[in-house]
């Protein structure tokens, strides 16, 4: 725990040195220029913009395809059924997940599983790859899971008997989805929105290699100035991002009473 | 919400979850490097130094008048290397551990910075070389990283073409800071399906004609061939040296590739990147290195490379001794080893290259006939001066002005201006 709490300390320092533009050594001057870089220049407030706005719009997807997944799972399925699905939802996360986002290149490749299909229903070709939909569609599918498992639990706590009292009451589905289901699951899809809004903020891997000319993402320009320029307070600084980001949002998400489930 | 009769805990179950998922991650995208080939654009992607341009860490080397090695002794034993993937194969490497004693311990680098940063400190007297490419050789100089090297030390370098004898990116004031080893272009690559004829100049790969179809590495050098374009189309500008751009001229050449963009589906960081899309058709036309035509061609894709007119960027790479080299004895049988013209010949058939030393011919064609013609390791003067090799972009020009645009801002305007 010290040693982890050393590096990130050490991460924060970092990230107000500099480094020679010539011979990339560190030069230990204390000063604000990497931050002043990150928030003066529009081409990163763009990444920025653009990593949390993919993050936003991965968590909300997998939030409406998770809910009525996890509430057929929770109360639905019968506990045959239940355990197959959670296998179906859990198995995925023993693959590598290189192995899963390099099958997805292999669907949307040009001329690939996508195209191919969508070409025998005569319904033309998108070719995705290389375009951010592409980035978009693999996190949704990769998060899904963290989504799904923690909005089941939220939901399979509910008891049946509020449900019947808001039916008994002449509640008709969309109101008791509304007003009984919904706020008594929203402690599980805040906390799995933690997940895949998080690991959206931080990938880079899944950009890099079926994104196109625009997948920069914060993850990219922290591991391209980390790897390859050595630009390491640069980094730094733009690590500072998005653990700012998560601060406030972690702040919100307790507001929204996701950890007094715990 | 207080309700405490569920059986699982929402927070709790999904912590183990990303816990696990996030090792997960963490040991996949370590392997991926390795995985793919080691062959990677030294792409850079930041926002390095936008504020301090042009400080040039001083025009001297600070290692300039260390003393040289004056006679190779005994072997320690050991040789520590950093080199590129496929520099280092066992076919020459074993019969050197062999004769010399001296046990290769290989450390692959995937870019040029990555080289620079293995680099620092003198090699932290861990590493003795690094087969670094000519984009890096200044900035691991001038940093005072690399050692002096006495070359008489070295009897095959008598033998190398005269412009891998001392160049300007390893030998400054006559000091050489290590030996020469191989050379090659960065070559227009086309589909042949859809090229016919080989196309002749680099204009296919600027041409709106072929949008989303083209391809050319994630690399901030690739400004260097921009210029060197112009320099044939745009005569007004007065370029004279692809790597020595004065504002206007950088200006130019920046334009160019940001109009290029929206032409370009991918910008390739692995070579195995470039491979896979011109295998799925994800591109036709790009630039590219003749180690990715001779992969394509090996599978019997119909790949076709040329050098257009206006000629190409190319890379020069160097065994480079560093300052705090623990094995120099080593350090000097390997750079003597690594010049003969059979180990020339087998690296270079090897990796697809072009040898510095001329005597390597005959000893290509003995190991694949006509291999010598083929990456013209025989060819004529004139065809070494269409290639502009890669050196780092310094402030300070040759012509003694210091206006010329650096590397550091070379980088910001890769990111902030082009992609």
């Amino acid at each position: 725990m010290l040693l982890y709490l050393a590096a990130l300390v050490v991460l924060l320092i970092t990230a107000f040195w500099q480094i020679n533009p010539f011979t990339t050594n560190i030069e230990r001057v204390w000063s604000l220029d990497n931050l002043k870089t990150i928030f003066t220049s529009p081409a990163y407030l763009r990444i920025i913009g653009r990593t949390v706005g993919m993050a936003a719009a991965v968590t909300v997807v997998d939030a409406v395809v998770a809910f009525p997944f996890a509430y057929f799972m929770a109360r639905i399925a019968s506990p045959r059924a239940r355990t197959a699905l959670f296998v179906a939802i859990l198995l995925p996360l023993w693959a590598s997940y290189l192995a899963k986002v390099y099958s997805w290149l292999l669907i949307f490749t040009h001329g690939g599983l996508l195209d191919w299909g969508l070409g025998k229903i005569g319904a033309g070709q998108v070719h995705l790859i290389y375009t951010n939909w592409a980035v978009f569609i693999v996190f949704c599918y990769l998060w899904l899971p963290f989504m799904v498992i923690p909005v089941y639990a939220a939901l399979e706590r509910i008891p049946a008997s509020q449900i019947e009292a808001s039916q008994d009451l002449g509640a008709r589905t969309w109101r008791t989805t509304r007003s009984v289901l919904l706020p008594l699951a929203l402690p599980g899809i805040v906390a799995g929105s933690i997940f895949t809004f998080s690991l959206t903020l931080g990938d880079y891997i899944t950009p890099l290699l079926v994104g196109g000319t625009s997948a920069i993402f914060i993850g990219n320009v922290i591991y391209s100035n980390i790897g390859i320029a050595n630009n390491v307070p640069f980094a730094a600084a733009m690590a500072l991002v998005p653990i700012a980001i998560m601060a406030i949002y972690l702040l919100g998400a307790r507001a929204l009473g996701a950890f007094e489930a715990v | 919400m207080t309700r405490t009769s569920g059986r699982t805990r929402p927070m709790t179950m999904a912590l183990g979850l990303a816990v696990a998922a996030v090792i997960a991650a963490g040991c996949s995208s370590g392997g991926s490097t390795s995985a793919s080939g080691g062959s990677t654009a030294s792409s850079s992607q930041s926002g390095a130094a936008q504020n301090g341009g042009g400080a040039v860490a001083g025009q001297t080397v600070p290692t300039a008048n260390l003393p040289v090695l004056q006679k190779v002794g005994k072997g320690e034993g050991q040789l520590n290397l950093i080199a590129w993937e496929g520099y280092l194969q066992p076919q020459w490497v074993k019969p050197f551990e062999q004769q010399t004693g001296c046990q290769v311990n290989a450390k692959y680098a995937g870019s040029s910075d990555e080289m620079v940063a293995l680099m620092k400190n003198g090699g932290g007297g861990q590493y003795d070389m690094v087969s670094s490419s000519g984009d890096a050789d200044l900035r691991i100089l001038y940093a005072g990283d690399a050692h002096p090297v006495n070359i008489n030390l070295i009897p095959a370098w008598k033998d190398f073409f005269p412009a891998f004898q001392s160049p300007a990116f390893n030998t400054i004031n006559g000091v050489h800071y290590g030996v020469s080893l191989q050379w090659g272009p960065n070559v227009l690559m086309y589909n042949t399906k859809d090229f016919p004829a080989a196309p002749t100049s680099w204009s296919v790969i600027y041409n709106p004609k072929y949008k989303g179809q083209v391809t050319v590495p994630d690399n901030p050098i690739q400004i260097a061939d921009a210029a060197l374009y112009l320099k044939t189309h745009q005569p007004s500008l007065g370029i004279t040296d692809p790597y020595e751009l004065t504002q206007p001229q950088f200006q130019a050449a920046v334009n160019l590739l940001a109009q290029q963009r929206p032409l370009i589906e991918k910008y390739w960081d692995l070579a195995s990147q470039e491979i896979f899309d011109f295998k799925n058709g994800n591109a036709i036309v790009g630039a590219g290195w003749p180690y990715q035509v001779s992969t394509l061609k090996a599978a019997h894709f119909p790949i076709g490379t040329t050098i257009p007119s206006e000629g190409a960027t190319g890379w020069a790479d160097t065994w480079m001794l560093a300052a705090k080299a623990p094995h120099p004895n080593c350090a000097y049988k390997w750079m003597q080893y690594i010049s003969t013209p059979q180990v020339q010949a087998e690296q270079a058939v090897n990796y697809g290259e072009t040898p510095d030393n001329k005597l390597a011919c005959g000893y290509m064609d003995k190991i694949q006939a006509g291999s010598c013609e083929e990456y013209h390791a025989n060819a004529p003067q004139s065809y070494f001066d269409t290639i502009s090799l890669w050196k780092t972009p310094i402030a300070t020009c040759d012509n003694g002005q210091s206006d010329c645009v650096p590397y550091a801002q070379w980088v910001a305007a890769w990111n902030t201006q082009i992609k």
